[in-house]
């Protein structure tokens, strides 16, 4: 036993991979043991995802060894890795919606079995490990954290020794992470090392056993993370202190944006309808919507932005005006601004340059005169934006897709904040972005409040959510429950309200 | 087995460099070609390709055929940016061809060109407008394909021609044959020199090629095009209205095609006839497409698309070549430039086939307690 024990099970010795413009992986070094959980801490871009995918044979690395229970191994396709026995949850699952579990899964994996005789295993299997699935259902009934279970139960099939967790939680509530929590630590008891790719220390300190922290490119340092402090393990991770963002007190103004009975049935068949949403936000104040994705964000941000149409006019009030009936372009003109969900395709146009990207929304403010386009006011506004908002960009003319995705969202919140806007939305303003980058991103709403400026927006991180906002309410399936108080409420009453679970206080406070 | 596999980084050196790879391939393509028919493939190329504009006449006809083209091909490739797939320029020229040459046969007694002409280019160009009009509202308003309907009212367009030069604007003094009067003097567009038979249509397309230019890279409502064609999504969240673009874009396209009709009918033809065009709204697709939806590229691209026109026209009557050889230049020419377009962003690569039934299907071994 302390023989299989002392043998690690994953080594990597040197690992080095450049690309083009970066070297992702710099001489990494890398040690898992049987049963153990170990992670790997770093911000976007410290070469995380590179090395994961080295490990599970998608990339090849250009220098460096990689040794499988002691053996050296070179994994050249996840086919090869999935039969030395490693399993990878990607963050962005790969399901097809109109299928059933078990078809999901018996076309992933490397042998061809039929559905219906993979089913009874998929359910001993998920009951086994307390992750319950019925194999009979289609992807499209189920939740994001049902679905992360079809994946991992994908993974367990394949009797793993070794399974690679990037970022699982952040589509899941609280809740929801416990339960997880739960499953990797039964199976790291029964042997299988886990990797658990995250930058959310938390997690990491209740969860893991050692944590490898990463920082551009290079290994920074080795840490147990249940000795370590937040704070300790922040400096390993960015290299400085955590910047912090600070929300003072203060009294909120008139009403700019309220939303009113707001009921729009979706045309998606796999969309969500909204069902009698009603909200207020004043001027000088921050309103936070959390919950789980899929439950009515997309739906409710369109209705907001105009690019679907409210219906009654009053539905929507932007100030004194009705709105519920205007286009996108109207509302702009009024003074909203969007920060979306999206950032490549939807908030800016991948193949066009940083300065047409703002033109696409700041066109009424003098970029555009006689329909002809002001290139040089256009230029200027870019770099003024690149300037404050400290985007990483080789200058006004590198194209969107060139930039990282915490550099173009900081570049569109710049966008968006520096033109003006009365009332902002922001979608998910912080996804995927690095710590020091995140810091920037809130403070900079935090400021458009202070400036008296109605800032709603909608996140799935709740510790992001608690930090910047006055007000908070959540949204779950289709209907949001009363803003409350930041200040009055706590993390695990809005985890249970993402739930769905806060019909019973709606009546209340109508009553 | 094979596979396509996307390139991490598609070369833009090739995005310019695939429309000439194409032009080489056809060119080595009909090489074989005429072997295989048992002619002589060089005698063929210089029939083809070099006699047709060994003279000024030549390349007058060039340049005449090329008009058409041109035309049509920019309101297209303007649409094709903002992803309005117009593809009935054919019909949308032909109406304009009745519209104008209906103002030219109405006023068939008023002798001031410097009026008449104008009023009949407007008349073209507003004809083919109303017909690119029709998929426009369709689209709008019901959600129709832009597609199928432009492509189905290009038959439509053909037999109303049809039927107005079989009945009421046949010439009375034309022996039964279907076609109008001719148009007189005044009503024909003038010659650009003595012994071609360019007309200012030509010039009038260089130049609305340079205003397409404009369009595309300086003005908003081009901008607008251009998100909308990149990045529909980002079109919407910028609130650029779908519907006005589709406006736009087919009452460009429809406009320019119309332009090309009056063009032929008041130029080299003279009258209206049932079959005024051979293909020049279909060619002109390929045209768009070959010229990178670019102004200076499309010019380039007509000019060399009615080379193949010319030159299958001599190599019919020099060579007895059946006529349809046009049409074989034109298909593999389209053929080998979106083959090339492929492996712009795609590679082929031959990827042995994954190792079957290797791993046992198990449970997790569960360790005793």
């Amino acid at each position: 036993m302390n023989d299989r024990v002392s043998m690690p099970r994953l080594q990597l010795r040197g690992i080095t991979k450049s690309y083009p413009a970066v070297v992702a992986n710099d001489r990494v070094d890398l040690e898992v043991r049987p049963g153990e959980i170990h992670a790997v801490l770093g911000e976007n871009g410290a070469g995380k995802s590179t090395l994961m995918k080295i490990i599970y044979g998608v990339t090849r690395p250009d220098a460096g060894e990689v040794l499988w229970e002691g053996r050296p191994v070179q994994i050249a396709s996840p086919a090869e890795a999935r039969r030395l026995g490693i399993g990878m949850v990607f963050q962005h699952f790969a399901l097809f919606e109109t299928l059933t579990v078990a078809e999901n899964i018996s076309l992933a994996l490397d042998d061809r079995i039929k559905p219906a005789k993979l089913a009874p295993r998929i359910r001993e299997v998920s009951e086994d490990y307390g992750l319950p699935i019925d194999p009979d259902r289609l992807v499209h009934s189920m939740s994001v954290g049902e679905r992360q279970r079809v994946e991992i139960v994908r993974c367990l099939l394949q009797s793993p020794k070794l399974l690679i967790m990037d970022e699982p939680t952040s589509v899941l509530t609280p809740q929801a992470v416990m339960k997880l929590f739960e499953t990797l630590r039964r199976l790291a008891a029964e042997g299988c090392s886990i990797l658990y790719i995250s930058h959310k220390l938390d997690e990491i300190q209740l969860l893991c056993d050692n944590a490898t922290v990463l920082r551009g490119g290079r290994v920074t340092g080795a840490a147990r993370p249940k000795q370590e402090t937040a704070e300790s393990l922040a400096k390993m991770m960015i290299g400085s202190d955590l910047p912090e963002c600070h929300l003072d007190a203060r009294e909120p103004g008139a009403p700019m944006l309220r939303i009113d009975r707001l009921t729009l049935k979706t045309l998606d068949p796999f969309g969500v309808t909204l069902r009698d949403v009603g909200l207020t936000v004043h001027a000088g104040e921050i309103v936070g919507i959390a919950g789980v994705s899929g439950n009515g964000q997309k739906e409710l941000l369109a209705a907001l932005s105009g690019e679907s149409p409210a219906g009654k006019p009053e539905t929507i009030m932007l100030g004194e005006l009705p709105a519920g009936h205007l286009d996108p372009a109207r509302r702009r003109d009024l003074g909203m601004g969007f920060v979306p969900e999206e950032r490549l395709g939807r908030g800016a146009v991948p193949a066009l340059s940083l300065a047409e990207n703002a033109l696409l929304t700041g066109s009424n403010r003098g970029m555009v005169q006689h329909g002809l386009i002001r290139h040089k006011v256009v230029r200027g506004f870019a770099r003024d934006v690149i300037t404050q908002f400290k985007v990483k960009a080789r200058n006004e003319q590198a194209a969107a897709s060139s930039l990282s995705g915490g550099n173009l969202q900081k570049f569109i919140v710049g966008r968006e904040t520096m033109l003006d806007p009365k009332i902002i939305v922001v979608a998910q303003p912080t996804w995927g972005v690095d710590v020091g980058a995140s810091m920037l991103i809130r403070q900079s709403l935090i400021d458009l409040r202070d400036r008296g400026v109605a800032v709603l927006v909608i996140s799935e991180e709740l510790d992001e959510l608690f930090m910047i906002c006055d007000r908070l309410a959540v949204i779950a399936e289709g209907r949001l429950s009363p803003a409350v108080p930041t200040s009055e409420t706590s993390i695990e009453k809005i985890g249970a309200w993402m739930g769905g679970q806060f019909k019973d206080t709606k009546g209340l406070a109508h009553a | 087995m094979l596979k396509l596999e996307p390139r991490a980084e598609p070369s833009r050196a090739m995005a310019y460099a695939s429309p000439l790879l194409a032009v080489v391939l056809t060119l080595v393509s009909g090489f074989l070609l005429f072997s295989l028919l048992g002619k002589d493939p060089v005698q063929a190329f210089t029939v083809f390709f070099l006699k047709p504009v060994s003279n000024a006449y030549g390349i007058g006809e060039l340049c005449l055929k090329a008009t058409p083209l041109t035309l049509c091909a920019l309101g297209l490739a303007l649409g094709y940016r903002a992803n309005v797939w117009n593809i009935g320029a054919e019909g949308q020229l032909t109406i304009g061809a009745i519209v104008g040459g209906g103002v030219a046969l109405w006023l068939h007694d008023f002798n001031n060109a410097w009026v008449l002409l104008p009023l009949m280019l407007v008349g073209g160009a507003l004809g083919g407008m109303a017909w690119a009009a029709i998929p426009a509202i369709l689209r709008n308003r019901f959600h129709t394909n832009e597609i199928l309907v432009s492509l189905m009212l290009v038959y439509v367009a053909k037999l109303l021609l049809s039927w107005l030069v079989h009945g009421p604007w046949r010439d009375p003094q034309g022996y039964n044959f279907p076609q109008s009067p001719m148009f007189h003097d005044a009503a024909m567009l003038p010659l650009l020199a003595e012994g071609i038979r360019t007309n200012i249509a030509f010039v009038i397309a260089l130049v609305l090629a340079a205003v397409s230019w404009v369009f595309a890279e300086k003005t908003f409502a081009g901008f607008r095009f251009k998100v909308a064609g990149l990045a529909p999504a980002a079109a919407s969240y910028a609130g650029f209205s779908e519907k006005r673009n589709v406006w736009l874009a087919l009452m460009i396209g429809g406009g320019a095609a119309g332009l090309a009709g009056i063009a032929e009918v008041a130029g080299p033809i003279g009258q209206l006839q049932p079959s005024i065009s051979p293909g020049y709204g279909f060619a002109a697709i390929i045209v768009a497409f070959v010229g990178r939806l670019h102004p200076i590229g499309v010019v380039l691209a007509a000019l060399l698309m009615s080379l193949l026109y010319i030159g299958g026209e001599t190599a019919q009557i020099q060579m007895a070549l059946p006529a349809a050889v046009t049409g074989v230049f034109q298909g593999m020419l389209l053929f080998y430039l979106l083959a090339a377009d492929l492996f712009i962003n795609f590679r082929l690569r031959w990827k042995p086939k994954p190792h079957a039934a290797t791993t046992p299907l198990t449970v997790v071994a569960k360790e005793p307690a």
